[in-house]
């Protein structure tokens, strides 16, 4: 990709501003971390007033400007665009200021750089000199531009995420409405049945409601940092019973058999509570999208770089490009066979960004119909690494 | 109007719009058949005429309703269809089937905006079905 830069070269010398225009006219620089190009189109002021006069009417990205000049010298120029800054309340962009002095002149460039320029060059000036001068300052506006649209990424992102949240909040709370109006126009008729049927849809609404908000205090912990993580040695294979515990009644009641094997018990060190939610998220996952009478595995595994947990279930799993987009922020996979299980679209890509906080990996492997198999390995040590890293 | 024998075909992804539409057509007397998405119903409609049918706009794809309001009247011309749809809400589009020339494009006698009030709805079934 190749970018042009405008320069404004202002000079009261012609010689000067031609001698720019010459040395800047076929010189790109090359800047490989942004895989970039740098052009630069000059164009030419004779004074401080005629430099002014462009400003005013165009964004530059770079000024080389003499200091002195008859009439407005370069600090004056500097000190104008300055004042614009302050006075007006959506001014052009200043462009980044190469001071240009007549003899190294250490107080003038002091003086310039206190004013906001970015850089200054004695004249005279070897075209390697301004050619070296000119591609720190590219270097500098190209960087800056990249932290501006990274900032802006990150903006629009936050923005995309607030308004799926609200419309994630907004559903359930349509739905209860819709059953309470039934209820207090009494239109399903006499039948208590139906009744009973529109609390229990109330009850399941308001728990996935409830999940989506503890899922989400999950994530907004994790992603800010002001958790303080504890880390200390735990036995992963003790917290995984735990955890198959706290799923049993679900599973039990659809006929869900859970199995449990490798090591009897295995050290690591980590966050308790972080490793709860990774545990919780992928067997309560393989139980919940499970079909009734299926099965669940969970094997732990010692790897050379660590430790491996599969969870392998008989549900109804996922095609390629819907395991593609799984551990996105509100991906839910919607087609007729998860329309009546709850999720808050948000478990998975909480669990891949807490492994990735071990600098471990979760993955996948899934049939339609046949089963999903996910993983979690955890590499061994690097919690602590990271801890200390924050 | 009698509502013995008649059939509704309902079909919404929201689970719980249909749980609730139904709860309320079948205290009415309607026998109604779902489906949660338009392939599905399209499966069903090889089986079954509806005597009405109340859809949804958005499903699997944006205008699914529209898609899937065009096949019913294809198949079972004549067949008075709903659409029931938050659109304006989550888009800003209106669409209405006021005019002819509305309803010559969209194939529905009737857009109704959700959330939907059921003395509404039950007005326009019974205009529709001729009560």
């Amino acid at each position: 990709m190749s970018e042009t830069l405008h320069v404004l070269a202002v000079d009261d010398e012609e010689g000067m501003r031609l001698g720019v225009q010459r040395v800047l006219r076929n010189y790109a620089v090359p800047l490989p971390e942004f895989e970039l190009q740098v052009a630069f189109d000059v164009e030419l002021a004779a004074s401080g007033e005629e430099a002014i006069e462009r400003l005013g009417a165009k964004t530059y990205d770079l000024v080389l400007l003499d200091h002195k000049m008859p009439g407005l010298s370069g600090l004056d120029v500097l000190a104008w665009l300055h004042e614009r800054e302050q006075r007006e309340k959506d001014p052009l962009p200043s462009p980044l200021t190469i001071m240009v002095t007549a003899y190294a002149s250490l107080e003038t460039a002091v003086e310039a750089i206190k004013r906001g320029a970015f850089d200054f060059i004695a004249k005279p000036f070897t075209p390697a000199e301004m050619r070296s001068t000119v591609s720190k300052a590219a270097t500098h506006l190209m960087a800056q531009r990249q932290a501006r649209k990274l900032a802006e990424e990150k903006r629009r992102l936050r923005f995309e995420f607030i308004s799926v949240l609200a419309h994630e909040l907004k559903a359930p709370l349509n739905s209860i409405d819709g059953y309470l109006q039934i209820v207090k126009g009494k239109t399903a008729g006499d039948d208590p049945e139906a009744y009973e049927r529109i609390i229990d849809r109330c009850i399941v609404r308001l728990d996935g409601m409830r999940k989506l908000i503890y899922d989400l205090l999950d994530l907004t912990r994790i992603e800010s940092g002001s958790k303080r993580r504890d880390l200390v040695s735990l036995d992963l294979v003790a917290l995984t019973r735990n955890s198959i515990e706290t799923v049993l009644p679900d599973a039990q009641s659809r006929g869900i058999e859970i199995e449990l094997s490798g090591p009897e018990t295995l050290e690591y060190t980590a966050d308790q509570s972080e490793i709860e939610i990774l545990l919780n998220n992928l067997i309560s996952n393989a139980v919940k999208y499970n079909r009734d009478d299926g099965h669940v595995w969970v094997r732990w595994a010692q790897s050379p770089q660590g430790y491996r947990i599969e969870v392998q279930d008989t549900g109804i799993g996922m095609s390629e490009a819907e395991s593609a987009r799984l551990f996105k922020e509100f991906v839910r996979i919607k087609n007729r066979k998860t329309t009546g299980i709850l999720g808050s679209g948000l478990g998975l890509s909480t669990v891949k960004k807490l492994v990735e906080l071990y600098g471990g990996q979760v993955g996948l492997e899934s049939t339609p119909d046949v089963g999903s198999t996910f993983f979690i390995d955890l590499p061994l040590g690097s919690a602590a690494d990271q801890d200390s890293a924050n | 109007m009698s509502t013995k024998g008649k059939t509704i075909l309902l079909v919404d992804d929201d689970v719980d719009f249909v749980e609730q539409q139904e709860l309320q057509l079948s205290a009415m007397g309607f026998d109604v058949v779902k489906a949660y998405s338009v392939a599905e119903a399209e499966t069903l409609l090889e089986s079954v005429k509806p005597d009405l049918a109340l859809l949804d706009l958005m499903m699997e794809f944006n205008d699914g309703g529209f898609v899937l309001a065009y096949r019913i009247r294809k198949r079972y011309p004549g067949t008075p269809v709903i659409i029931a749809t938050n659109v304006a809400n989550e888009t800003g589009l209106e669409f209405n089937a006021q005019t002819n020339e509305e309803r010559s494009w969209i194939k529905a006698d009737v857009m109704l905006a959700k959330p939907i009030r059921f003395e509404q709805l039950k007005r326009e079934i019974d205009r529709l079905l001729g009560a």
